[in-house]
Parts: structure tokens; C-alpha cells; sequence
């Protein structure tokens, strides 16, 4: 996004144009980009390109990572919190082999991170930007399916019907059952589908500081959250907001507050929790400088 | 004027065109608090698309409609903004549709179906807005337990009675209704006609019912109006249409009958 | 024709007759039947005032009852007027708007017919307490006052307290009449037009129901009815209309 960015760099393949999008392609997506950050929470739609990944695999975030992306910048990817898993790593090195800028498995060192489903724990910074992969942007999608009304709905701000699906919820369950997507009013305005991310992470876009983008691919939608924009999610007076929370802290790094993943150790229904980011739960070990925790302790716990 | 001294609902020569075929031709009628009028007439007559034209669902090519507000005095209604006239129909407006499933959201619950106008009105509190959709299923007669069930496990009589639940909820004042109880079984339809009857007395409810059936318009309008290809051919009140009709398209209906 | 009524559209007017029919016609044209038209009343001059009890007579197919529908503006009329109530509330059916007519129904003209209309699932009670509940606008002493005045009107037509709460449209022919002549007296008004009230009344029903009638007069109804039973007539009639006199 700050730097020159008319030719390849020599490490990344050649045949492509800088970061594989054509500079056309760039400055309409920008544009929707811009137009998505003046009106935050607002769906813009945009000509959506055929990328060489299916639809699903994070086509829309790698758009907009594409379209911002300079040479000088330091990218993260992760996926469910991690670096390394098959998506994390085929995205990554997309970029590397199309830009070939940096890349970083440190939250505090990049200055553009491309998510699939979470927020990392570390809190981010104001020079840095958070692309969020997005598969169904229109929060009222499965209420509402005809479209020409959904638009109708944002339009006027009637938004009945999302609390239509949280009345659904606690009906059904007792409480609000939605962990992931859970709906959120941007700046007071816009109702806004958070991607998959979980339930734990909505609290993290409120007045970030961090400028929030979120790309959809197949659905053709970029939307926004400005730096330090409120972001509020839907609830009832009687049933408020709450957050995820485990009895477990993370069997790796002791953390009480991050969002923990369940994992399964051994066909003997051996499982152990830990944390979901993986350079969280790193950076705490080294920070630690403790021996990684014993995990059979922790299961005890 | 009070209210009672001026119409809740005034159509002026209403007209809209498919293509050559005019279906509604300068149609045009007044309608007072509390009162009910049936618009009857066999199926092309185009009774449909005056309701829809009436109640702001469908755009009418001419003509205008004025509705009596609760608070601002009589408003234009396709004058006014479209924010504004979508508010009026979740409030002040009722529309019963003659399929359910049409005017029901068969996938949430009966309490959320009834508790939808409520929670688009901006009510936040979860307890207030089930208890709400309790009494209101008591009201149209269905068992309060059935709450949590889905409308798609509802037999037609009481899907139909849990649409009506979710139109009255906000306490509207007018209420459309298309063919509100054919396609139910005999025996259904007279409970519901009841309910219809008791309900439109009790709050005071104006209506507009577009039905085939002249026994719909007998039990339930005080008023009522004959359309035949976009035209009202006769109106009166009820009885005296039903028992001394003028028109012959009017003798030919009431006559087509076995006992009005 | 009195000098206050020429001109007249269906607004105020100053009458004093609670009912003035003046050359009333009432010719039914059935369309599908080739346009056949049958001349039912023709001429028909008739004025009516508060106290009175006009009787009418003549042989069946002579136009009692459709007179009697004509002033409840249950058939419309082909020609002449027909003005209904006093002062202020008095209108023209020949040209009186459908609001007009039900506001005349609601306050001015009550009317037996000879068979109850059952409304399914509606109580012999709430049927007989309906015009007074619709006066009441929800308000509940008003309604409880209501049904209270059904009560003592039932009781005293002897209909049986156990069938107050079950539809009529089960009850026997006399125990219908008794339910529609208890909905037709129930809200004292102005005119009272009953046909054939006691047709199908044991004796003692017959008497009391008589004497209702009278009751109404008495408080200031202008009536007009068919009364085929000659005791009956004898005792409520203050005047006998033949229709055979306006052929």
C-alpha cells in the first residue's frame, strides 16, 4: 500500500504482475475499499475476479490483500488462528511468489494480516490492517432470501429481523446460541455479518484501532470498519452479550483468556485445550521462558 | 373532525394497468373505523389488485390513497417516503394473506412469527416479547405450549390463526385481507370466520376483505362492493346486496349460491 | 308532501312522523330472467308517529314484508321517499349513504325479523346483548350492564337459563323468535318494525311478548308490523293499513 509497486521483485515468479491482480482490477477494488471505509459497515459490491483458488479458499480476502499490499509491508496469514495450516500456508505463499515481500507469523510485526475466522489475542495497532475472509457477508441472508429486500432492509435500517433469529435461539436453547457470525451494528447504523469469526473475537472490533476490511469473493462484497469505530453485538436487555469461556486455561502457555481450541491427542478420547493463535501461545511460552507446561497437569485442572 | 367524523382509509379512482388489460379501473371507495367491507367478485375481477393497490403493495398507475393516522391526521400514502409507508404497513396495517406460509415466516417459531413487529419496532427485551406472543396465541385461540413450534408443523386453520396473531400484535387499525379463509377445510372456516368476526368487533378493527365467498361478506362486513372486470358494479350494505341485488352480474352471483 | 321535506338528500331535516313514506315503489327486475320486472309496492303513502302501532294487513304477496325491509333499507327502493327518525337524525333511504342507513340502524330502527339469523358459535346471550355491547366501546360496566339487560329479557321470554350460553341455532322455531325478539327490543329506539313477532309463541309467550310490544309503544316507538295472529293485532294496534288501499 506505500511503496512501488510497478514491477515484480526479483525473487517472486515472473509473468505476473505485482501481488497477481492487474493494476485495473486494483484501483476498482480500491475504490469499493475506499467507499466501504466512508460508510462503515455497508456492503459495496465489486467486480470480483476468478482467482487461481476456489471460491471458499478466502478468494475475496486475498482481493483485498492484493489491492492494498506494497512492497514494504510485512504480511500474516492465519486460519483459525493458526499459521500453519493448509490454508494459512497456500495463501501466504500466493503473496510471497506473486510479491515477494515479507512475511510474518508475529501479530506485532505485520502490518497486513489476511484472517480466516478469528482475530489474533494481541491487541493490534493502528498502522496495521486486518482483511478478513468472508464466505456470507449479508447477515439476513438466511432469514431473508430475497435480496432486493435485504438491501431494502439496510437501506431503512430495519433490522427486526436479526433479533428474529437470536429470539429463535434462546426459544430454542435457553440462551443465545450463536458462537461464530454473531451480527453486530457498525457505528450505529449498519448491520454487519462479522465472517466466521467467533463469538470471543466481536469484542476485539469495537473501537479498534486497526482498519478492518472484509472481502467476499464469490459474493462480491467489501465491507469495512474504520479505525476506532463502534461495533456493537445484538442482544436482548434480558439476555446482554456474552463472550465464550472455558474452565481450562491453554495446556501450552497457561493463558486464562484467550479463545481455546479443543484438540484430541490419542484415540483414548485423550484431548487437551489450548490456544486457538498460535503466536499468542508462542510469544507467551518465550516470553514465559518456562518450560512448556505439563500437559497432563493441565488436563487436571 | 374526530375520528369517527372522517374516513380511516379514502381510495380515489384507483386504477391499474397489465399490459391492455386494465385491472383495476378508477376504483375508488371510503372506509370508516371499525368498519368492514367486502370486495367480492369472481376470480380476473381484479378485487386482488385493488388490495394490493390499496394497501400500498402493489404501485397503481393512477389514482390516490389517504390514510387517517393515529397521531399526524390523514397522510397520502404513496406520497410518503418509503421508510415511512413500510412503517405504517408493520404498525398501523395488517395484511392477511390468503396462503399462510405467504405471510408467515415458516422457518422461526410461532412466538418469534408474532414477536417479529414487535422486535422491528425496536422492543429489546426477550421476557416482554414472549409474553406478548402468548397472550396474543391465546387470543386467536391456539394453545400457548405451541410457542416454540414452527408454523411449518401447523395444520392450515392454525397457521392461518397465527398470521392473523402476527398482523394484530401491533394493534393496527386497518387490516387487509386476501381470501382469508378459503383453502380451509368447512368446519375451520367457520371457527376462523368467528374469530375474524369477534376480533374486527372487539378492537375496533377497519378491514377490507377480498373473498369469493358471499357468506364471508354476510357474516363478516358491514358493507360490501361487486367488481367485474376492474369495475365496482354494485356496493351497499351487505344485506341489502346480498337480499335485494341491483346489477345482473350482482342477481347472477347472489343467485349462483345455495343460501347466502 | 309536507313543505320541510321537498329537496331533502339524506341530511337534517326537521320531521315530525317517525316514519313518512311517501309514494313508495318497489319494483324488482330479475336480469337473468329476461329482465322480468315485478311491481311489489306501487304508491305506497304512509306516516307513521311515535306511540303508534300501525298493523298491516292484506293477503300474502301483498308487500307487507317487503314495506317492513324497504323501511330497514334492507331492499332499496324504486321510487318515492322514505324518511326515517325525527329531527336531526331523520334521512331519506331513497338517497341516504350505506353510513347514513347503518348509523339509522344502530340508533333509530330495530327489526324483528321472522327468522333469527344464528351467528355460528355465539352465544343466545351475547346474540340478545349485542346491540347494547355495541353501544358500550369495550367499556366493561357497560358491558356487564349489558348482558345483565339480556338476562332479565330472557328470563322473562322463558328461555331456559342452561341454553343462555349455547348458539341458537339449535333452539326450537319458538325459542328462536323469543332470542330475535329479545335482540330487537333490547336497545329502546325510536322505531321498531316486527314481522310476524309471535308466529310460532305457545299462548303464554304470546301474552308476554304482547305485551312487550305494548311496553314499547307506550315508551314512545313508532311500530310497524305484521301480525297475523288477530288477538295479537287486536291488542298492540292502534291502526290498521290495508296494502290493498295503495293498489
Amino acid at each position: 500500500m506505500n511503496a512501488d509497486v510497478s514491477r515484480a521483485p526479483d525473487s517472486s515468479d515472473s509473468g505476473y504482475n505485482f501481488a497477481y491482480l492487474d493494476e485495473r482490477t486494483k484501483r476498482m477494488i480500491r475504490r469499493a475499499i475506499l467507499k466501504a471505509v466512508a460508510i462503515p459497515g455497508y456492503q459495496v459490491p465489486f467486480g470480483s475476479r476468478e482467482m487461481p483458488l476456489p471460491y471458499g479458499w478466502g478468494t475475496g480476502g486475498i482481493q483485498v490483500t492484493a489491492s492494498i499490499i506494497g512492497r514494504d509491508d510485512v504480511l500474516k496469514v492465519i486460519d483459525q488462528g493458526a499459521d500453519d495450516t493448509v490454508n494459512a500456508v497456500n495463501i501466504r505463499r500466493f503473496f510471497t511468489r506473486t510479491t515477494g515481500i515479507a512475511t510474518t507469523e508475529r501479530t506485532v510485526e505485520a502490518t497486513v494480516i489476511q484472517t480466516r475466522h478469528r482475530i489474533p489475542e494481541t491487541p493490534l495497532q493502528d498502522h496495521q490492517i486486518i482483511v478478513y475472509q468472508v464466505p456470507i457477508p449479508e447477515p439476513l441472508a438466511k432469514l431473508e432470501p430475497r435480496e432486493a429486500e435485504t438491501k431494502m432492509m439496510h437501506g431503512l435500517a430495519e433490522y427486526g429481523l436479526m433479533h428474529v433469529k437470536l429470539y429463535e435461539d434462546i426459544a430454542r436453547y435457553g440462551h443465545i446460541s450463536t458462537t461464530y457470525d454473531y451480527p453486530v451494528m457498525v457505528d450505529g447504523r449498519y448491520l454487519m455479518a462479522p465472517s466466521p469469526i467467533p463469538k470471543f473475537d466481536n469484542p476485539k472490533m469495537h473501537m479498534n484501532p486497526a482498519l478492518q476490511l472484509f472481502g467476499a469473493g464469490r459474493e462480491k462484497r467489501i465491507y469495512a470498519v474504520p479505525p476506532y469505530t463502534k461495533v456493537e453485538s445484538l442482544a436482548f436487555d434480558d439476555h446482554p452479550f456474552e463472550v465464550q469461556r472455558w474452565e481450562q486455561h491453554c495446556a501450552l502457555c497457561g493463558a486464562k483468556d484467550s479463545f481455546l481450541d479443543e484438540v484430541i491427542t490419542d484415540n483414548d478420547g485423550g484431548r487437551m485445550f489450548i490456544c486457538s493463535d498460535t503466536d499468542y501461545c508462542g510469544q507467551r511460552r518465550e516470553n514465559l521462558a518456562a518450560v512448556p507446561a505439563n500437559v497432563a497437569e493441565a488436563k487436571s485442572a | 373532525m374526530s375520528e369517527q367524523d372522517q374516513p380511516i382509509l379514502r381510495v380515489e379512482a384507483l386504477s391499474k394497468r397489465y399490459g391492455d388489460r386494465l385491472a383495476v379501473d378508477q376504483v375508488s371507495f371510503d372506509l370508516w373505523p371499525g368498519e368492514v367491507l367486502a370486495v367480492v367478485g369472481e376470480s380476473g375481477s381484479g378485487k386482488t389488485t385493488l388490495l394490493n393497490c390499496a394497501s400500498a403493495r402493489l404501485l397503481p398507475d393512477s389514482g390516490r390513497v389517504d390514510f387517517l393516522t393515529r397521531h399526524e391526521g390523514v397522510v397520502d400514502v404513496y406520497r410518503l417516503s418509503e421508510a415511512a409507508r413500510r412503517l405504517l404497513a408493520r404498525t398501523d396495517w395488517g395484511y392477511v394473506h390468503q396462503n399462510p406460509a405467504d405471510g408467515l415466516r415458516m422457518d422461526v417459531s410461532a412466538g418469534a412469527n408474532v414477536g417479529e413487529r414487535l422486535m422491528a419496532l425496536g422492543e429489546r427485551h426477550y421476557g416482554r416479547i414472549r409474553q406478548e406472543a402468548t397472550q396474543w396465541l391465546s387470543r386467536v385461540e391456539m394453545q400457548e405450549d405451541r410457542i416454540d413450534e414452527s408454523p411449518a408443523t401447523f395444520s392450515g386453520g392454525m397457521r392461518q390463526r397465527l398470521q392473523i396473531a402476527r398482523n394484530l400484535v401491533t394493534r393496527p387499525r386497518l387490516v387487509f385481507m386476501d381470501e382469508p379463509t378459503s383453502g380451509l377445510d368447512v368446519s375451520v372456516q367457520a371457527k376462523l370466520l368467528d374469530l375474524l368476526r369477534t376480533l374486527t368487533h372487539q378492537l375496533h378493527l377497519a378491514s377490507v376483505i377480498v373473498t369469493h365467498d358471499l357468506a364471508v361478506a354476510r357474516l363478516l362486513a358491514h358493507r360490501m362492493m361487486v367488481m367485474k372486470d376492474g369495475r365496482v358494479v354494485e356496493q351497499g350494505l351487505t344485506d341489502q346486496v346480498l337480499d335485494d341485488p341491483q346489477h345482473p352480474y350482482t342477481q347472477l352471483l347472489v343467485s349462483s349460491v345455495l343460501q347466502p | 308532501m309536507s313543505s320541510t321535506l321537498s329537496g331533502t338528500m339524506g341530511g337534517a331535516m326537521s320531521v315530525t312522523a317517525a316514519v313518512q313514506v311517501r309514494d313508495l315503489g318497489k319494483t324488482f327486475t330479475l336480469h337473468n330472467q329476461g329482465g322480468a320486472e315485478l311491481a311489489v309496492l306501487h304508491g305506497v303513502s304512509l306516516e307513521v308517529r311515535r306511540g303508534e302501532c300501525v298493523a298491516l294487513d292484506g293477503p300474502s304477496g301483498a308487500g307487507k314484508s317487503t314495506l317492513l325491509k324497504c323501511i330497514y333499507g334492507n331492499y332499496r327502493t324504486t321510487q318515492g321517499s322514505l324518511i326515517v327518525g325525527e329531527g336531526e337524525n331523520a334521512i331519506d333511504l331513497a338517497t341516504a349513504s350505506a353510513r347514513q342507513q347503518m348509523a339509522m340502524r344502530r340508533t333509530t330502527v330495530g327489526y324483528v325479523s321472522q327468522f333469527l339469523r344464528a351467528i355460528p358459535r355465539v352465544s343466545a346471550l351475547d346474540i340478545v346483548a349485542e346491540p347494547l355491547m355495541e353501544d358500550a366501546n369495550g367499556d366493561p360496566d357497560k358491558l356487564v350492564a349489558a348482558r345483565r339487560a339480556a338476562e332479565t329479557l330472557l328470563l322473562r321470554l322463558r328461555i331456559p337459563v342452561r341454553l343462555w350460553s349455547v348458539p341458537p341455532a339449535t333452539f326450537s322455531g319458538g325459542e328462536q323468535q323469543r332470542i330475535n325478539i329479545a335482540r330487537g327490543l333490547i336497545r329502546p329506539r325510536p322505531v321498531l318494525l316486527l314481522d310476524e313477532p309471535t308466529a310460532s309463541l305457545d299462548a303464554d309467550n304470546r301474552i308476554t311478548v304482547t305485551a312487550m310490544i305494548n311496553e314499547a309503544r307506550e315508551q314512545g316507538a313508532a311500530i310497524i308490523g305484521i301480525f297475523h295472529d288477530q288477538r295479537v293485532r287486536d291488542s298492540v294496534a292502534t291502526r290498521v293499513v290495508n296494502m290493498a288501499d295503495f293498489k
